[in-house]
């Protein structure tokens, strides 16, 4: 390992730019806000660019220690940074699509008044995503995994004004919270039996162990755990609820924390883990099948949504169910292929999407829009890549990651036909809902309300101001192209999902991600040589999943473009199927019956009404009241006269000297 | 010789006198008299007592009480003349303005 000292730079560029934003913002211009949050991600992505520079996929890993933190005997956690192959992907990732989404919400929050807020939380939250993606031990990326919960709590309630938004942001905490417990435990446990959080020490400490085929024991323990952690961070089953309401936020922040970034941590921690896993088998299982219902179940439920952010938070999880998938076959660097792919494609669907909403005036309900093409070319070009990419075409991002995990589903010896089934089931569903989305956008006539056209122009740019209410608050004249300074985050997105999948031809990415996951070299080396075997299988698998991708578009064209009056008559022949669908199989009443309500009026009865109110206010009330009628009748004695106090001397006095003489002084 | 008895009967006699007086007269004049009563009535089984014993320290508490009930009888007059000027009364009953 060799020490960089300017590691710690990376993560810090970013805090001082949230600091000084949070506490001077307030008086600042927006252009000094700007400047300031704009260059300080700048210097970190320029600084993550430098770092990459000098790094190959034959580098020893850069640490550095910035200082102690606990020092308790043997055991030490240190403020220290790590990078490794691994984390310079997620670096890059981060660095990159946030520096982006950055410029991007220059244009889509200029008009809020909120905007020296949101610049600096968004800094803020890449200082902890680049805290967790750095981490050198456990605890430090605890620090970045709680921070990035922070953050994207303050910016799911953005607008806390909004009911809905104050309440979606609460959701999103208390969600992760049971994810994070988890994790924490996870961490205790490696405490217990391995004395350190340290990844070398950790995953040394593990090296030495046989895999535990036989049962489950403590490594199974520990994986299950991180993988209650990741469901709650990554947005799996169960925990997956909070995702959807979290489109409550700016969609920048959608782009940002809740599609590109954050909730791809679980993902990361799972394969940081992975000499964990790979000791796990049992544990790989679990992760494996979690990942897989949630893509399937996601995206089944993508289906029926016809809010456009919503249909995109379903694609979300249900992507980031693949990532699960990879992982849980063993195919780590393949999960984290995908990773950055859908960082590059979601981001920009979400990114785009955004430039949607701005364009019609705050209208999130694609039965509203269509025809857009003509009014926002340019969002339009970009959004058909992005589209192309998650649903799987060649030669876009998302065709290069999503094939290489559904071979590796097929293949690895983790993994089985039926893995492999349902993700193209769900390739083809995603295929499905996103043409879907993409031909209501933008195909057929505009079905917005009607043009007024007594607006100003320029009170038609403030409308980014809140997603919804805009519209109703000073009307909204044609759909139109976004400002360039949205416009251009989505062009260089556009290319990268464009490109983006390139790097994986030919396993290079694998390479390079090798020495990170070294039990799996030798299987990477095993499979080269088998290539040719197993090659003509490998074509036949590519084929059917570009073939359900193809079928995905041309149902979606049939039934959105060609018919549109069928996709209804279909839904009523369905009847009670497609209620389920359409309410997200009531998992949210579910939930909230199963878990909610019951917490809500236990504590009610029990705890306030019981114990609070019962027991410790009345203890505390009652003694007080007795305090005060014992004092008031004592009172009277106090009368201010001077022969009754005469009197009560001389009854005490008798008292006592009859006391003396009855007890018999001696 | 009188039998110490005798003393104590009428020490006891004068302390008591001095009791009722403290407890049931108003003035405060008589008050104050009434707490010199109570205290020569101490007074007088002091120096009973030293007599019967042949001990002086009798005696000598006996002066110490003399001096401390003279100085106090100045504090207490000095302190009467001021509550009769502000208050124009010497009845204790009106004179309870520290009541609750």
């Amino acid at each position: 390992m060799t020490q960089n000292p300017y590691l710690w730079l990376v993560p810090v560029l970013p805090l001082a730019g949230a600091a000084i934003n949070g506490c001077l913002g307030r008086r600042s211009s927006k252009t000094a806000i700007t400047t300031i949050a704009l260059v300080f991600c700048g210097a970190a992505f320029a600084m993550a660019l430098y770092l990459a520079s000098g790094f190959s996929s034959a580098s020893a890993p850069y640490y550095f220690d910035l200082a102690h933190w606990i020092r308790s005997g043997s055991f030490q956690v240190d403020f220290s940074f790590y990078l490794d192959q691994l984390s310079l992907v997620m670096l890059l990732v981060v660095t990159g699509v946030g520096f982006l989404i950055h410029i991007y919400s220059v244009g889509y929050m200029w008009d809020d008044d909120g905007y020296y807020r949101f610049m600096s939380y968004l800094n803020l939250f890449m200082f902890f995503m680049l805290t967790l993606v750095l981490a050198k031990n456990y605890l430090v990326m605890f620090i970045g995994w709680e921070g990035v919960g922070l953050a994207s709590y303050l910016l799911i309630g953005f607008w806390f004004t909004k009911d809905s938004a104050a309440s979606a942001g609460k959701k999103a905490f208390i969600v992760n919270r049971i994810g994070d417990f988890g994790f924490l435990i996870a961490l205790f446990l490696m405490i217990k039996h391995f004395g350190s959080l340290d990844f070398t020490r950790v995953f040394a400490a593990v090296q030495p162990l046989s895999p535990e085929t036989a049962g489950a024991g403590l490594l199974t323990a520990i994986g299950l755990l991180l993988m209650v952690g990741a469901a709650g961070k990554s947005a799996q089953i169960p925990l997956y609820v909070w995702l959807p309401d979290a489109m409550e936020g700016p969609t920048p922040v959608s782009a940002l924390i809740h599609a590109a970034t954050m909730v791809t941590a679980g993902v990361y921690m799972v394969a940081r883990s992975s000499a964990i896993f790979d000791r796990a088998p049992m544990a790989m299982m679990v992760v494996a099948i979690v990942g897989t219902l949630t893509a399937l179940f996601a995206a089944t439920i993508g289906i029926a949504q016809t809010d456009i952010k919503k249909v995109l938070a379903y694609s979300t999880v249900s992507q980031l169910g693949y990532m699960f998938m990879a992982c849980g076959v063993g195919a780590f660097s393949a999960g984290i292929f995908h990773l950055m792919t859908h960082a590059f494609f979601k981001g920009l669907l979400f990114l785009a999407a955004g430039s949607v909403i701005h364009g019609v005036g705050g209208e999130q309900d694609m039965r509203r829009m269509g025809g857009l093409r003509v009014y926002m070319p340019w969002t339009f070009l970009t959004m058909t890549i992005a589209t192309f990419a998650i649903a799987g075409f060649p030669p876009f991002a998302g065709f290069f990651s999503k094939d290489e995990i559904l071979w590796k589903a097929y293949s690895s010896e983790h993994g089985s036909w039926v893995f492999w089934l349902i993700g193209v089931i769900t390739a083809f569903i995603t295929s499905f809902y996103m043409f879907r989305l993409w031909f209501m956008t933008f195909f057929g006539d505009y079905r917005g309300g009607p043009a007024t056209h007594e607006v100003k122009h320029q009170s038609a740019d403030a409308h980014a101001m809140h997603d919804k209410h805009a519209h109703q608050e000073h009307g909204h004249g044609d759909p139109h192209e976004s400002p360039w300074v949205m416009l251009g985050p989505l062009a260089v997105l556009a290319i990268l999902s464009l490109i983006g999948g390139w790097i994986g031809i030919g396993g290079r990415f694998e390479h390079f991600l090798a020495p990170v996951f070294p039990g799996l070299t030798t299987e990477l080396s095993q499979r080269t040589a088998s290539e040719s075997a197993g090659g003509a299988t490998e074509t036949v698998l590519m084929l059917i999943s570009v073939g359900a991708a193809v079928l995905g578009l041309l149902l979606a064209w049939t039934l959105y473009l060609r018919r549109p009056q069928l996709p209804a008559r279909i839904a009523a022949s369905l009847g009670g199927l497609y209620q389920a669908v359409a309410n997200k199989y009531w998992i949210d009443e579910l939930y909230a019956a199963l878990f909610v309500k019951p917490l809500i009026e236990g504590s009610t009865t029990i705890l306030w009404h019981g114990i609070d109110q019962g027991g410790i206010d009345a203890a505390v009330n009652d003694s007080a009241d007795a305090a005060r009628h014992v004092s008031d009748s004592m009172r009277h004695m106090q009368s201010g006269n001077l022969r009754s106090y005469a009197g009560w001397v001389a009854a005490g006095g008798a008292v006592v000297i009859a006391y003396m003489v009855w007890m018999g002084v001696r | 010789m009188i039998p110490l008895s005798y003393y104590l009967m009428l020490s006891g006699i004068l302390f008591v006198c001095g009791v009722l007086g403290f407890l049931i007269k108003r003035n405060i004049i008589t008050i104050f008299m009434s707490i010199e009563l109570m205290l020569n009535g101490v007074n007088l089984s002091f120096v009973a007592f030293a007599a019967h014993w042949h001990s002086l320290n009798g005696q000598v508490f006996v002066f110490f009480v003399m001096v401390v009930a003279a100085a106090e009888a100045a504090v207490g007059l000095a302190i009467i003349i001021a509550v009769y000027r502000t208050r124009e009364t010497l009845n204790v009953d009106q004179v309870n303005l520290l009541k609750l």
